[in-house]
């Protein structure tokens, strides 16, 4: 197929492999090894985007990741990904490629209309007139620029692909794989230091890939490459990683790299993950990022067909792209005099080279002459001419008054520009370090290091082929020593040619034309332009930082790789002051576009977090049960039978436990073993009750302060030796009450001999509630008087359940007589189903968490977390009893002696009953003293629970009301939308205040 | 560290099918044995690895291991020790009756924990998907033991080979665990 402007010979594509791909539709051909971006150049296509603020038509300006204008969509799996950049989209056979931002075409688009309305739009624009009338901003203006903004659509669907993650430890992490890059990791993985070198292009050689004119160890670059990359291959401790960028540099040598793994293949394994993160940890890092080049800053400087001209050397000599038939060369430096010379030596006109400095480099003019391209020196580009590619450039003659006369104009279908280089100094921003200005090199280069790294290369301001071999093994070595006090010698290789170039330019070019009518790009992907950059400073900006956020200069997806210099230079100009004064930003992480998948990772779907079970879980759902999340945990919610609704099932249970017998999952709450002689000792300093006097074989509900004196944790504890409890707690505090302890112990008691350890998963725990408990639980315990006498309530016994060896507890968080069974979490399905069989035989029931809400609220047994809220103390709870009164000590005692704690008005816990026994109230709502208080009158308190008792047939409700313990039998209110609900305060203690029940 | 490290006493369960099996890494039930989590002052450390029959590992994240008893440094006052299932009183009356009213804590842990043993070539590999230690064999060599994270659970490692690590998470943790090993290493298959 034609691919007009492809080379006949050269590059590095494979031109037996034929790939089809479409751009908007249009089939068009490359070949495997192309870039989305190559591709499309070779057939021609520079018109790839509209830009972003003034949907002006944009080609493609880079050959690399800093690309600004090629930003397509890609449809894969019938989804589409927005905002790749055509330069790192590698060509695979049926590639479905889109262009974003014109509607509704790319060569027709309305919001091209912005572009002559651009007087409208200045820096600020938004600031400026959005102000005001200010309820607009909400109805008209918010909705209008949301919708108008932002490039590429989202996708519709869920994610289709897996993400990977690995955790990587080195010796020698290496970022960027150019001469300097690959030579660092030869001289470091000689030393058997472990390497990792990454690179975010698909091959390994950065700028060696496209440099022809140049040799090393007297061959072809690109053969050297392939022979380093074949040497590091072939060694164990070196992990080569390409399609891998470096985007994140953290603290302590972590730096995170993206993997993509299977997003250049048409039809990647579905096992295979399409990314993976990478999480290293090196010892040394060599930043070998390389530079870029800066576009010069010229009118009209945004044409398709306009491109950097080492992008355009890299297009001909690494993908075998011609960018025009007639190509014009605008430079202010040497290197891309090369790109000049090579096009012309693969038969493209070069229509001139045009340069800014009045006296370029006479071996360079000298090729030119040989080569018949006409050489302007002293010339600038003031303009150019052409909507969807550039047809002319219009020239102009530097003058020795500064002042530039018209020189002309001169038709190409390509333009290569080159304002000089920028070292890639972002992952060492990252990494902390500040940046020096070095005049030599007119460039910020890497300072004093913050972290264990170093910057090698261009990256580091250096160029020229031999130094940067040079200074990359000397990289790989130092950093090698410095990971593992190792070297090796290493024969470095000798090149010739490449030799560093000199020149360059910074800011916006002279121009004979009306200022206030062109536009020069400094910031192609946000749409400023010199202009703006000028009026932000005219409008009081000073520092870079504002200057930034105004015009957002900057601030697109390279963070001013392209454009921080040439803006800088501007700003500096403007405010009369010298560059370094003006600051330059800070770049963060990530270093390109990172997907959301990739940090997302295995967090999706049932795996987003632990979901934790217990051994009743099967039988649960076998039995239609439905669960609620409890932290983590999955619990049994109710057990809907016959069509039920919530309501029946839950009332049902209830009446089944008070009636006959229940069976609850209890395995989930917290457990802690408590042991050591000192063990009393250091629960009487924790919990508010007394334990000294515990006996073994008895239990006692324990309340937990913090040091403030607020109620934190609560649980039934057991005293199964003298030096040995079984502490519990509630489902959502076990670790914290854990590692609370543990923190006492550690810090405030060491001394103390005891230890705790954590059983809650050792043991699976069933609870028997209900009249008929005992009888239901007798035939399986052996070892043990079960009898009221010999086993009175809150008592604990080692037992055995069907033969295995158990923990049993007579307790009871109903109200009614109660045992909790604890065995080891292997035996709990084996317990539950034998329990859950004999119930039957009793007309029992299993019941969920919502029952067990039901039945405590009627027994008055407050839940932490929904009856207090961080602020409760135990007096606020009706629960001074638990408190052990003549001890010296415990947590939160002092904080309980705070004056606001024991104050008047603090908010207590009560019951309430509505009027109407039918009303139930909403948790939540607010409770006030006058039926129809004025707006904004402050609430008396609010409903903590709520629920139908069936066991009194009629609604009740928890509390927390100011005073509330002095309010018994006052009425108050609880406002709702529909009218005020009359409700009378009670004790907390609805069903069996004797307890008569508990006690059989 | 010996050859049989372990071996006797970390074992697959016959009963079950492996969780994976991969050329490259596969993942084994570990059979039922006896934990405890042991606690003393180091006063005491020396009678108690007499009791057990075996030293209790002073030297952090290392293990020690003899026929049928294995203990494992989980910090400096704690240990976990292994036996064989029917072993458990034994533990319990030979430290009873060793260290008497020498304050310590001895509980049984046995059924807390879950294993699984994950061994082959890419083992450290697939533990690497959701764990930050560096598991090289210089970092972490064989007898290495440590409580770490994986991914958002809870887990012990512990390297029993050069390619097998025991994998222990607490029971309500294991489908979580277990179920992101498997699905980790399923870009192993791919070609």
């Amino acid at each position: 197929m034609s691919q007009p402007f492809r080379t006949e010979k050269g590059g590095r594509i494979d031109r037996a492999e034929e790939l089809t791909f479409t751009f908007d539709g249009e089939e068009l051909h490359g070949h495997a090894g192309d870039t989305l971006a190559s591709a499309l150049l070779a057939n021609g296509v520079h018109l790839v985007g509209r830009s972003f603020k003034y949907h002006r038509p944009r080609g493609i300006l880079t050959a690399g990741s800093e690309e600004p204008n090629a930003l397509v969509g890609v449809y894969r799996k019938s989804d589409q990904t927005p905002n790749l950049r055509a330069t790192q989209v590698e060509l695979y056979d049926g590639l479905q490629a889109i262009s974003q931002n014109r509607f509704p075409s790319l060569g027709f688009d309305v919001g091209a209309v912005n572009d002559l309305l651009s007087p409208l739009f200045p820096a600020g624009f938004y600031y400026k007139t959005f102000m005001w009338p200010k309820s607009f901003w909400d109805r008209v203006y918010e909705p209008i620029i949301r919708a108008a903004a932002g490039l590429g659509k989202p996708p519709k669907n869920p994610d289709h692909d897996t993400y990977g993650n690995l955790y990587a430890h080195c010796d020698v992490l290496i970022a960027g794989s150019g001469p300097s890059g690959l030579a660092a990791a030869l001289a470091a993985a000689e030393t058997g230091a472990k390497v990792i070198l990454c690179d975010e292009q698909a091959e390994f050689g950065g700028s060696l890939l496209s440099e022809t004119s140049a040799t090393i160890d007297g061959k072809d670059p690109a053969v050297w490459v392939a022979y380093a990359v074949a040497r590091l291959g072939a060694m164990d401790n070196v992990t080569l990683l390409p399609r891998t960028t470096a985007f994140g540099y953290f603290a302590h040598n972590f730096v995170a790299l993206a993997e993509r793994v299977t997003e250049h293949l048409a039809d990647p394994d579905p096992r295979l993950p399409r990314e993976r993160l990478w999480q290293v940890r090196a010892k040394e890092v060599v930043i070998a990022a390389g530079a870029i080049e800066r576009p010069m800053v010229f009118p009209e400087n945004d044409r398709p067909g306009i491109l950097l001209a080492d992008a355009g050397r890299t297009y001909l000599n690494r993908y075998g792209v011609k960018v025009g038939h007639k190509v014009l060369v605008a430079t202010a430096c040497d290197t891309a005099w090369q790109a000049a010379f090579d096009l012309a030596d693969h038969g493209a006109e070069v229509v001139g080279i045009i340069d800014l400095r009045e006296s370029p480099p006479e071996s360079l003019v000298a090729i030119a002459a040989a080569r018949g391209i006409r050489v302007e020196a002293g010339c600038v580009v003031t303009g150019t001419l052409g909507r969807k590619r550039v047809k002319a450039a219009l020239l102009g003659r530097l003058m020795t008054s500064g002042q530039v006369a018209s020189g002309g104009q001169i038709e190409c279908d390509a333009l290569l520009m080159s304002g000089g280089w920028t070292p890639t100094v972002s992952l060492f921003s990252q990494s902390r370090g500040k940046v020096v200005w070095d005049a030599e090199a007119g460039a910020f280069v890497p300072g004093k290091s913050v972290q264990k790294e170093r910057s090698t290369g261009a990256a580091n301001g250096l160029y020229g082929l031999e130094a940067s071999l040079a200074d990359g093994y000397a990289a790989g070595e130092g950093a090698a020593r410095a990971a593992t006090g190792k070297s090796a010698a290493i024969a470095h290789s000798r090149t010739s040619g490449g030799e560093a170039g000199s020149g360059g330019t910074l800011g916006a070019l002279p121009h004979d034309r009306n200022a206030s009518r062109v536009k020069a790009f400094v910031d192609y992907q946000n749409d400023v332009t010199a202009k703006d950059v000028k009026l932000a400073v005219r409008e009081g900006m000073q520092s870079i930082e504002h200057i930034k956020r105004y015009t957002t200069t900057g601030m697109a997806t390279d963070q001013g790789r392209l454009s921080n210099m040439n803006a800088l230079q501007i700003a500096s100009g403007a405010l009369e002051k010298p560059l370094t004064d003006v600051g330059l930003t800070t770049f963060r992480q990530p270093f390109t576009p990172t997907t959301f998948g990739l940090f997302a990772g295995i967090s999706r779907g049932d795996f987003f977090d632990p979901v934790r079970k217990t051994p009743s879980h099967d039988w649960a759902v076998a039995k239609g049960g439905l669960f609620e999340d409890v932290g983590q945990w999955k619990r049994a919610w109710y057990f809907p039978e016959n069509g039920e609704d919530m309501h029946a099932a839950v009332e049902r249970e209830c009446r089944t436990v008070r009636k006959s017998v229940g069976l609850f999952d209890a395995s989930t709450l917290g457990k802690i073993e408590v042991v050591g002689p000192d063990a009393a000792e250091f629960l009487e300093r924790m919990y508010t009750n007394p334990w000294k006097k515990l006996a073994p074989g008895r239990c006692r509900y324990g309340l937990l302060l913090n040091d403030a004196g607020y109620i934190t944790d609560d649980g039934v504890i057991g005293r199964l030796a003298d030096d040995r409890f079984h502490v519990t707690t509630t489902t959502g505090g076990a670790a914290s009450v854990f590692a609370t302890m543990e923190d006492y112990l550690q810090t405030e008691w060491p001394d103390l001999d005891v230890w705790i350890t954590s059983t809650t998963d050792q043991y699976a725990v069933a609870a028997v509630q209900g009249p008929k408990a005992r009888e239901v639980i007798a035939p399986f315990i052996e070892g043990i008087d079960l009898s009221a006498e010999a086993l009175p309530h809150m008592s604990v016994r080692e037992a055995t359940f069907c033969g295995v060896p158990c923990r049993l507890f007579r307790i009871s968080f109903t109200g009614e007589l109660g045992f909790e069974i604890n065995v080891s979490r292997r035996h709990g399905k084996m317990m539950w189903e034998t329990l859950a069989g004999e119930i039957e035989k009793h007309g029992g029931a299993a019941y969920g968490t919502e029952a067990m809400h039901v039945l405590r609220a009627e027994k008055g047994y407050i839940i932490i977390g929904q009856d207090t809220d961080g602020t409760v103390t135990p007096q606020d709870a009706g629960m001074t009893w638990a408190i052990g009164k003549k001890k010296p000590d415990f947590v939160g005692k002092r904080g309980l002696e705070r004056p606001d704690l024991k104050a008047e008005n603090r908010k207590q816990l009560v019951g309430l009953l509505t009027r109407d026994p039918k009303i139930k109230l909403e948790e939540g709502a607010q409770v006030t003293i006058l039926e129809n208080p004025a707006t904004g009158t402050p609430a008396e308190g609010h409903v903590t629970s709520s629920y139908f008792s069936p066991a009194l047939d009629r609604t009740i409700a928890l509390a927390i009301v100011k005073n509330g313990h002095a309010l018994e039998g006052k009425t108050l209110y609880v406002p709702m939308p529909e009218g005020s609900i009359p409700v009378e305060v009670a004790g907390t203690v609805f069903y069996d205040k004797e307890g008569a029940r508990l006690n059989v | 560290m010996s050859d049989l490290l372990a071996s006797d006493l970390v074992t697959p369960d016959a009963g079950e099918a492996p969780l994976l099996g991969l050329a490259s890494v596969s993942i084994l039930k570990v059979a039922p044995l006896t934990r405890f989590s042991f606690r003393a002052r180091t006063a005491s450390v020396k009678k108690a690895g007499a009791a057990v029959g075996i030293p209790l590992p002073i030297k952090p994240l290392t293990s020690e291991t003899a026929t049928k008893r294995a203990a494992l440094w989980m910090g400096p006052d704690e240990w976990t020790l292994l036996a064989p299932e029917e072993d458990l009183q034994a533990v319990v009356t030979g430290i009873g009756s060793k260290l008497g009213s020498e304050p310590h804590a001895l509980v049984d842990v046995s059924d807390r924990s879950e294993a699984v043993i994950v061994t082959g070539e890419k083992a450290a590999w697939l533990l690497n998907t959701g764990i930050f230690v560096d598991l090289s064999q210089e970092a972490f060599p064989v007898g290495t033991v440590t409580r770490t994270v994986f991914h958002k659970a809870p887990v012990m490692i512990w390297r029993i080979g050069p390619d097998a690590f025991v994998v222990e998470a607490w029971g309500s943790f294991m489908d979580y665990v277990a179920g992101l090993l498997i699905q980790c290493a399923q870009e192993l298959e791919a070609a």
